[in-house]
């Protein structure tokens, strides 16, 4: 009779039968190691594609805006009376333009629009947005429903002549280029908070190399550029808060 | 006593005429209108009404020939040392604006523990118990945009009426200037005052009509004993009305008299002594 401890060991043993290695210790069993770091990685691959992908396209919804304004257009000098300008953001401000008081008045309402646009039998494009925007809206005195990108909480104030006037920061340092644009992009809202996701920015993971800001507007990026323009004191909560 | 706030730019305080002061209640109405107080179908219930700024009715106490009422306007103190409600804020809500003297208080921040009311030796923090301006019925239409509106289950208080300051600067800006002058940022209770009797600026300016005010003897401040250092100052020539400021023990209170610039200043109004 064989002592059972001496015997070598069978094929019958949880594993089979494999060379020792010399890396992983001799009672390890690579087989099943394979498997539940495969199992993992399916794992993480599967939450990766939920989290990712279908979580992101399931909480956003997309809307076109009601007409599509060509920003490229409406900035050539050439075409527009009085658009010129040294900077970008004075271009930008022929029509996004600050009050009297210096509060800033954003999406013009349609009074800006017809001061070009006056009379609705005769556009001044050949463009189909042009002719809707003609038919629809400056023939029955009506506001375009522009969806915002940039609609900030409640509780948020800012102060754009501080930052474009005093600061010099240009409009697309936090917006983004629009200049260029000749087609609107989709306006993405999350359908959870309602907010804009241009606010939270489209990047999932967060990280930015590059220290580029036009991505998201949230408050850890305002404080950042305070930090980093020496204007700390601006951290303060009632600097942006109301 | 150290003092926290030394190195900040500006400090903006409030000085309240209590002599002046004719308890109109104008300053509370112009302060919830201003600053989106909630209003409820019943304000008599005073233990969750909501008044940034309060009127107190004190008096001296005594029978008819010497009988004396006078009011006081309690906003909140904005304490410059160490203020007790962010001391004790556990969600880091309000915070003591070391630029401009303000203590803050960021609504979405809040959690709603209420330490912060406890806290506060001057009862001027305020808790919601209810969201009262719903978005359907119209009363959105009637609040000032630049002044967020509370929701339920988050403390409120007075701000000094901060977005003014928002406001000043926005047009200083727009006019090329980097310095706000005195009276663009006056509080909405400084400026509807029909007695004129609530001065408000900057009291680390001297040129400012506070920082004047506030050197007078007869000026004086709320608990002012335990070291939270107000910038809301009070004024009377009335003694009494000096003495309820704090809680004094018998015989600890000593009468501000003989001082030769108050003499000065205040010999020619009679009646002063006599109480």
């Amino acid at each position: 009779m064989k002592d059972p401890v001496n015997s070598p060991k069978k094929s019958s043993d949880r594993g089979g039968d494999r060379p020792p290695s010399g890396f992983f210790p001799r009672w390890m069993n690579i087989n099943l190691l394979a498997q539940d770091v495969s199992f993992f990685i399916l794992g993480l691959i599967g939450a990766s594609i939920v989290g990712w992908i279908i979580f992101p396209a399931v909480l956003y919804s997309k809307h076109p805006q009601p007409i599509n304004f060509n920003h490229a257009l409406h900035l050539d000098s050439e075409k527009v009376d009085g658009i010129e300008g040294e900077t970008k953001a004075e271009k930008c401000l022929f029509c996004h333009s600050f009050r009297d008081d210096g509060t800033f008045a954003g999406i013009q309402k349609l009074e800006k629009c017809t001061e070009c646009h006056d009379d609705p039998e005769s556009p001044l494009g050949e463009t189909p947005a042009e002719k809707t925007f003609m038919t629809k809206y400056v023939a029955n005195e009506e506001e375009i429903p522009w969806l915002v990108y940039s609609k900030q909480p409640d509780c948020v104030y800012f102060s754009h002549i501080a930052h474009v006037k005093m600061g010099n920061i240009d409009c697309a340092t936090c917006h983004g280029v629009f200049a260029d644009n000749e087609k609107l992009p989709l306006y993405v809202k999350n359908r959870l908070t309602g907010y804009s996701r241009d606010i939270w920015g489209k990047r999932i993971s967060g990280f930015y190399w590059n220290k580029k800001f036009s991505d998201r507007m949230k408050m850890d990026d305002c404080a950042r550029c305070h930090t980093e323009k020496d204007q700390e004191q601006n951290n303060a909560c009632f600097v942006c808060h109301k | 006593m150290k003092k926290a706030n030394d190195h900040g730019k500006f400090k903006y305080g409030m000085v309240i005429d209590i002599d002046k002061c004719t308890g109109c209640g104008t300053c509370m109405v112009a302060c919830a209108a201003e600053n989106n107080v909630a209003v409820r179908a019943d304000q008599s219930d005073k233990e969750r009404t909501i008044t940034w700024m309060r009127l107190y009715k004190i008096s001296n106490g005594k029978e008819f020939p010497k009988a004396e009422v006078s009011y006081f306007p309690r906003p909140c103190m904005h304490c410059d040392h160490h203020p007790p409600c962010v001391s004790v804020c556990v969600a880091t809500a309000t915070k003591l604006d070391f630029n401009t003297g303000i203590v803050s208080q960021i609504y979405t921040r809040c959690i709603g523990c209420r330490y912060c009311q406890a806290a506060c030796p001057y009862g001027a923090r305020y808790f919601n118990w209810w969201d009262v301006f719903p978005q359907d019925k119209g009363m959105d239409r009637y609040l000032t945009p630049e002044v967020s509106p509370r929701m339920r289950g988050v403390v409120e208080k007075c701000t000094f009426c901060h977005q003014r300051l928002m406001r000043a600067k926005t047009l200083a800006y727009a006019e090329d200037r980097r310095e706000i002058e005195e009276g663009e940022y006056v509080t909405a209770c400084a400026e509807a005052c029909p007695a004129q009797a609530i001065t408000f600026g900057d009291l680390n300016n001297p040129e400012h009509e506070v920082s004047k005010l506030i050197k007078h003897p007869f000026t004086f401040r709320l608990l002012e004993r335990i070291g939270t250092e107000p910038k809301v100052y009070y004024h009377s020539n009335r003694d009494w009305i000096r003495k309820l400021g704090d809680n004094f023990l018998p015989g600890e209170y000593t009468p501000v008299v003989n001082k030769s610039w108050a003499e000065e200043e205040w010999s020619t109004k009679p009646g002063r002594d006599e109480f």
